[in-house]
């Protein structure tokens, strides 16, 4: 073991690094709401995307309610069902996920774990969330607007998204929500720019690449990710948005109306809109889950009492689906009709992402293996989504394929696979990344049984709600369809399945109310958790105080002596070195 | 998408070379201590201000290779006209690379401390700026009174969609030059404005490089240049 501490060498003055200038605040304004903290603000994004995310998981309900019970729900008529369908998957994936992921966990974490006083840039970082609060409200105004919001699904294909025959499409719905997400991108550009800068420049001495938490990395190739692809939805947006406002034909070919009305457009190019919006999506995927990874791996590490295993090939796969998801966007257009060379190139890039994917499983696997594994509720949570990822990898492994994708496109296989791997997996990671942070955010811990009676509800129950959907799907029942009817290829089977499927969904809606209730109950009345209740090496754990005070830490940035995973060294007389431990490895620890 | 997919190869080298100095391959498990031994791995001394630019001016590139894209993805279908591209075109160009080269003259200025050069710099950049802004808004009416309107064609959409993107860039930039072109007047101490002005020139140089591709393509360059490639590579 190469030890290059030197002999009596004294913590190194943090005065080498350029202190970035700190904003301070004055009055109650400056600290609470117009607050330019990344801490704030973070808590400001996470409060804003859990307040539309139940607006999202309530429509969820309510689709389900129809698709159970459709005499019962015979109000919800087949437009108000894409409204909620269209609301539902856009709200879940960008304004929740995304929002939740990088402008919560990213403005809280980064400059915590990096060892930074905040943000590089906090003003911008500040207007990043108000935009991204702008954006929400106008998406939660379309709900207000005449005609609603939009049905166009969450694609938002044209021509159908800017025709009439789909609600929204010739009112305001499908503006506002084009709108909505121009003024998303833009703030997102804002944070994002702050993320990645101050992974770069804000790093405290010490704190090299190869010592960043995995979680810093999943956030930061993510946001990386994200600045390159949401440009390609803004340029959708902003086209499709010419072509509704001023009868432009980007996208918009020739059309006529209901028989009878021709619209102003000619010879626009729907397949050009996919391109864009593929462009987009497929790395959306992996923005919500690179710092889903990243955060499993910290909570596995720290819960099992174990470092991580194989971080340099954590990192290299991280870096490689990074690269590589910008190269496989075409393979959700299989059934638009493409050269077939062209399918086979994305089928190909699209099984290869497989690789590193399952080296990341297997070294989670591996980290646990004969780990001292504490079932906190962390790790059940990641624990948890180990196994529904894995799952879900499975199921989309067949849709990777294009031969086996073609007849499964359009059904609900594809709705509970993706929801397997998009919708479950990234929750239970946001879950216990909650249950982990909230002793540092508050100062106190979550309670216990409430935690634990909300983990085994969620996790039974999306196996309960998403497992007999494959089988859905797999008979041939189509999504997107609000009721089926008494269709002959459709067993009565399915609709008993379909009824017990929209009672877990109502189950599991209802755990999520004991979590919200939890978030604020402990607040007050949870148990203290003191500095560091889980004994972690990274350095937002050794802050001067919980929760950190403004500036993060004391008069000096931390140094860091050493990688974050030092757990359980042979020799130490703790099973923890913090980060900015300067002891060799064999005394670290001791008092 | 093969102008999306050249650019990000490009940004994808950038990366590349980073990380290749990252020490990616090293085993940090075994290195614990100061990391004096590899200062390169730090945190760059460059201002986090340019580094910052220096990101968004990748997004703001991609932004334009997506628009790019989608105009040759376009330009294949039937109805596809293109438009004699209004004259002053030209002009306007000329009065983008007077701005940049303005600006160059600002960095120097401040750096040499000369804050009267510094002043006219600034000023010159700022107002050619304002010169090409007003030269695109006369182009558009040009274009329109020839009958041009921005849903006549594909073709014409494209002409306005980008202009005015590119448009839009530089107005936003203009808020900042304006900022340091106040701040020049304010005060006779050049030093405080040499990141500045810098940030304001190295913007400035990258939206008349956008602006020249812009340029080509509308002119139809590009789309002869692609041909030519083909040509050459069948
Ligand atoms: C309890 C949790 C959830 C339930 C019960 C649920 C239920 C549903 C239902 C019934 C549909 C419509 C399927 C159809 O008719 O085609 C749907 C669509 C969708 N959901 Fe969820 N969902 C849940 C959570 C999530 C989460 C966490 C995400 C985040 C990724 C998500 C993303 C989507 C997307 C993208 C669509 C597709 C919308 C479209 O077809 O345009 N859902 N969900
Ligand atoms: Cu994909």
């Amino acid at each position: 073991m190469v030890d290059l501490t030197p002999h009596g060498a004294g913590p190194i003055s943090a005065a080498e690094v350029a202190e970035v200038e700190l904003y301070h605040p004055h009055g109650w304004w400056t600290k609470y709401v117009f607050s330019q903290d990344a801490k704030v603000i973070a808590i400001q994004y996470a409060g804003t995307a859990t307040a539309i995310g139940l607006v999202a998981l309530v429509l969820s309900w309510l689709m389900r309610l129809k698709l159970g019970f459709p005499d019962t729900f015979a109000s919800i008529t087949p437009d108000t069902y894409y409204q909620f369908m269209t609301m539902h998957g856009m709200i879940m994936v960008i304004y929740l996920l995304t929002a939740l992921f990088l402008g919560g966990f990213g403005n809280y974490l980064i400059p915590l774990m990096v060892g930074a006083r905040d943000m590089v840039f906090p003003y911008v970082n500040m207007l990043s969330f108000w935009i991204y609060l702008l954006a929400v409200l106008v998406l939660a105004g379309s709900f207000f607007a005449p005609g609603g919001p939009t049905g166009a699904g969450w694609t938002l294909y044209p021509p159908q998204a800017i025709t009439s025959g789909t609600p929204g499409g010739q009112d305001w719905g499908i503006i506002l929500m084009l709108v909505s997400l121009i003024l998303f991108i833009v703030g997102f550009t804002m944070g994002g720019l702050n993320y990645v800068v101050t992974v770069l420049q804000g790093r405290t001495r010490g704190m090299t690449l190869m010592r960043l938490p995995l979680t810093v990395w999943g956030i930061f190739t993510a946001t990386v990710m994200a600045l390159l692809a949401f440009p390609a939805l803004f340029v959708a947006c902003v086209m499709m948005l010419f072509d509704r406002v001023i009868g432009s034909s980007f996208f918009m070919p020739a059309i006529v109306e209901m028989g009878t009305n021709p619209l102003p457009h000619d010879g626009g190019s729907p397949i050009m809109f996919q391109h864009l919006f593929w462009f987009f999506g497929h790395p959306e995927v992996y923005i919500v889950a690179l710092p889903a990874f990243g955060i499993v791996s910290d909570l596995i590490s720290t819960h099992a009492r174990k470092n991580i295993f194989g971080y340099r090939m954590m990192v290299w796969a991280i870096i490689g689906i990074g690269a590589l998801s910008f190269v496989v966007w075409a393979h959700h257009m299989y059934v638009s009709g493409m050269h077939p060379y062209f399918g086979f190139f994305f089928a190909t890039t699209t099984l290869i992402i497989a690789i590193p994917t399952a080296i990341k499983v297997y070294n989670w696997v591996l980290t646990l293996w004969r780990g001292d594994i504490h079932l906190t509720i962390p790790m059940l949570f990641a624990l948890a989504f180990i196994v529904t990822f894995v799952n879900g990898g499975l199921t989309g492994l067949f849709l990777g394929n294009v031969v086996v994708d073609v007849p499964l496109a359009q059904t609900m296989f594809v709705v509970a696979h993706f929801h397997m791997v998009m919708g479950v997996a990234p929750i239970l990671v946001v879950f216990g990344a909650i249950y982990h942070w909230y002793p540092k955010v508050t100062g106190r811990m979550l309670n216990e049984a409430m935690g634990r009676f909300h983990f085994w509800v969620t996790f039974l129950g999306a196996y309960l709600i998403f497992f007999p959907m494959h089988y859905v799907g797999l008979v041939g029942v189509p999504r997107r369809y609000p009721e089926i009817g008494d269709t002959a290829f459709v067993p009565p089977s399915v609709h008993t399945l379909n009824e017990f499927i929209t009672i877990a969904a109502l189950v599991v809606g209802f755990a999520q109310m004991v979590f919200l209730f939890n978030l604020l109950w402990s607040i007050r009345h949870g148990r203290p958790a003191g500095d560091n209740p889980w004994r972690a090496t990274t350095l937002e754990w050794q802050t001067a105080g919980t929760p950190p005070p403004h500036g993060n830490f004391g008069k000096e940035l931390p140094v860091v002596y050493r990688w974050a995973y030092d757990y359980s060294v042979p020799g130490a007389s703790e099973d923890f070195i913090p980060q900015n431990d300067p002891r060799p490895r064999t005394q670290g620890g001791s008092a | 998408m093969s102008a999306i997919v050249i650019f990000l190869a490009l940004i994808a080298a950038v990366v590349g070379w980073w990380l290749s100095h990252q020490r990616l391959m090293s085993k940090p498990w075994l290195e614990a201590g100061p990391v004096t031994a590899f200062p390169e791995t730090e945190a760059s001394l460059m201002h986090p201000a340019k580094i910052g630019l220096g990101v968004f001016l990748a997004v703001v590139g991609t932004l334009f290779a997506l628009l790019i894209s989608a105009y040759f993805m376009r330009m294949v279908y039937a109805d596809w006209q293109p438009a004699p591209v209004p004259k002053i075109l030209w002009l306007n160009t000329a009065m983008l690379v007077l701005a940049s080269i303005a600006l160059q003259g600002a960095v120097s200025a401040a750096h040499k401390g000369q804050p009267d050069n510094l002043r006219l710099a600034l000023l010159i950049g700022a107002l050619a700026s304002v010169a090409f802004l007003g030269g695109q808004l006369l182009a558009w009416r040009d274009f329109a009174a020839e009958g041009y309107f921005a849903t006549e064609n594909p073709a014409t959409s494209f002409f306005y969609l980008l202009t005015a993107m590119h448009g839009l860039h530089i107005i936003g930039g203009l808020v900042a030059l304006g900022r340091v072109n106040f701040r020049a007047w304010q005060s006779a101490r050049s030093e405080t404005l040499v990141l500045p002005t810098e940030l304001c020139a190295m913007y400035w140089h990258v939206l008349l490089v956008v602006w020249v591709v812009l340029f080509c393509v509308l002119m139809g360059w590009a789309a002869d240049l692609i041909d030519i490639c083909r040509g050459l590579l069948t």
